[in-house]
């Protein structure tokens, strides 16, 4: 096949991948979009497999027969509340297969035989141009060691953060010296790298630099945890994406590059969003620093004689006569698996003749959009998932707001306390709304580590309990009246 | 050096229209966004079968080869049959 007909074919590829992405613009066309962009995948990777010359083809179907295996039965057995794990072992996988090109492409090129393994330390002499004349040869060794970098870091990174969300993993750990350790990590990897560049050939370079970058993943996410997830996901899937573009210039080979852009510039675009939604730096969640805090704020001071709560039944008599309701969820809704039950409550709401919406913050949950598929996975129509800047106007006019599993994206000292870690942070403003009800275990804070004035307000109720049965409850009594 | 302008020069490009086409996806789309582009990082596939080698390449060079074509097809196959039945259910109604 004439190499101006793959480079054809990879074009009509990286077109439909584009409006791949394009038909997510809107819920009705993504499913087509999803469609476009797989055939894009198949239409590349078999031109590809009429190119390849000599290729030993028992590790190409071993490869393909356990990938489409092990992907095929994550896809279809993963829930919905379980979509940040799939999401992260997805991310590592991408930066992992990265990895391997790279270290393959380099073990071709220098021509190293397996025996060789035992001469590590040793520069070997490597081929004239191994990697390509002058500036051609740099960005080939350049593009082969960031890759390694870049998609070791992916990797293990996106494995802890794997082990965190599967709560396999539920302390958090560091090095000690925390962001100084990891810098000097990253410090040592980069000088491996120009070492490397220098002397292609050297093998204990090409291994420090994987060594310490698969370290670096490690100790860069072990720290992180809870509602910090969103972030480092995002983050992890732009690096899955970078990886694949630099993967691209190894080879020399466009569709990677484009392809490996849209996912880089995507998951950067994402981080971006979270990080504002939490009014932090990015600096600052990787580095695990809140703000620091001002004066301590006692818990028993906001909340002493001032917290009133109340049982789903006598809820159900304040939401019979509510015109309009909007539900808060959080990543408890997930933890209790309550969707469905929140839609039935929804249900029998709008039933009644009220009004039902939902308010979405940007970082609900623990990755981004994480609220919005388990509602729809319950059926909710996606019109009514309601942005934060829009529902934000409407609390005045709502009578009754269920705050599910929510938190810090309630707490009003985000826009009054000035000086708490959590000033300026963008929130749902629920206690603007003549009534709030607040589902929830206890008053324990959430991930802050702050108490919320808002669970002490004259007009917020709280119910104590599993969310999943206290909704449940409230719709049961709903129906009776 | 014509070839590597050219790459750099599509690399960036990749990367402007990146950022036109992601900040258009409305919040709610944000997680089948993610998978969706988890499969797109699949492409990866092809660099696999480019490095894979052939079969007279060392040993070393083809296990590479089979751990990068494996990753690469769990994204695509994962990341597109996720995304698939996420967005269905958005579609429902």
């Amino acid at each position: 096949m004439s190499p101006n007909l793959v480079s054809f074919v990879y074009l009509i590829a990286a077109i439909l991948f584009i409006l791949g992405i394009k038909g997510l613009t809107k819920p009705k066309t993504a499913v087509r979009g999803n469609l476009l962009s797989a055939v894009g995948m198949l239409l590349a990777v078999t031109v590809t497999l009429l190119t390849v010359n000599n290729v030993d083809f028992r590790y190409v179907i071993a490869g393909v027969a356990v990938g489409a295996l092990v992907g095929g039965m994550m896809a279809l057995k993963v829930q919905m509340t379980s979509m940040p794990q799939m999401v992260a072992l997805l991310n590592g996988f991408g930066g992992g297969a990265s990895l391997t090109i790279a270290l393959a492409e380099f073990v071709t090129r220098v021509g190293m035989a397996p025996t060789s393994l035992s001469e590590i330390g040793q520069p070997l002499v490597i081929p004239v141009n191994a990697f390509g004349d002058g500036l051609v040869g740099t960005i080939a060794i350049v593009s082969i060691g960031l890759t390694v970098l870049i998609g070791a870091v992916t990797l293990t990174g996106s494995l802890v953060a794997f082990a965190k969300l599967q709560e396999l993993m539920k302390k958090a750990y560091g090095l000690p010296g925390g962001p100084l350790a990891n810098g000097l990590l990253l410090f040592g990897a980069v000088v491996s790298l120009v070492i490397l560049v220098n002397n292609p050939g050297n093998l204990a370079a090409m291994l420090a630099i994987l060594g310490l970058a698969l370290l670096l993943g490690l100790f860069l996410v072990m720290p992180i945890g809870g509602a910090d997830m969103p972030v480092v996901i995002a983050l992890l899937n732009s690096y899955s994406g970078i990886a694949a573009a630099l993967a691209g210039f190894i080879l020399g080979n466009t569709v990677l590059i484009v392809a490996g852009s849209l996912v880089g510039t995507s998951g950067l675009i994402l981080t971006q969003i979270m990080c504002v939604a939490m009014n932090r730096s990015l600096s600052n969640v990787l580095f695990g620093k809140m703000a620091a805090g001002g004066e301590e704020i006692d818990a028993d001071e906001i909340y002493d004689g001032k917290v009133t709560s109340a049982q789903p039944d006598e809820i159900a008599l304040m939401l019979e006569t509510a015109k309009r309701v909007v539900i808060i969820p959080g990543f408890g809704m997930a933890m209790a698996q309550a969707q469905h039950a929140v839609r039935e409550l929804a249900d029998a709401l709008e039933a009644q003749g009220a009004e039902v919406e939902y308010g979405i913050h940007p970082v609900a949950g623990r990755m981004p959009g994480h609220m919005n598929v388990l509602l729809a996975e319950a059926e909710v129509p996606y019109d009514k998932l309601v942005e934060m800047d829009r529902i934000n106007p409407t609390f005045e006019e709502t009578d009754v707001v269920i705050v599910i599993g929510a938190n810090d994206v309630t707490n009003p000292m985000a826009r009054e306390s000035e000086g708490s870690p959590i000033y300026g942070m963008p929130i749902l403003n629920v206690d603007k709304a003549k009534n709030v009800v607040v589902i929830k275990r206890s008053l324990s804070p959430g991930f802050a580590g702050l108490p919320n004035p808002l669970f002490a307000m004259d007009h917020t109720v709280m119910v104590y309990g599993d969310g999943k049965k206290a909704v449940v409850e409230m719709t049961t009594a709903l129906n009776q009246i | 050096m014509d070839i590597l302008i050219l790459l750099l020069a599509l690399f960036v490009l990749a990367l402007f229209l990146g950022v036109e086409l992601i900040t258009k996806v409305p919040p709610t789309l944000h997680t089948p966004l993610m998978s969706g582009t988890n499969a797109v990082s699949g492409i990866t596939l092809v660099g696999a079968l480019m490095a894979a080698g052939t079969d007279s390449s060392p040993v070393l060079v083809n296990w590479l080869g089979f751990v990068a074509i494996m990753f690469a097809t769990i994204n695509v196959v994962g990341g597109y049959l996720v995304t698939n039945r996420m967005l269905a259910m958005f579609k429902r109604r």
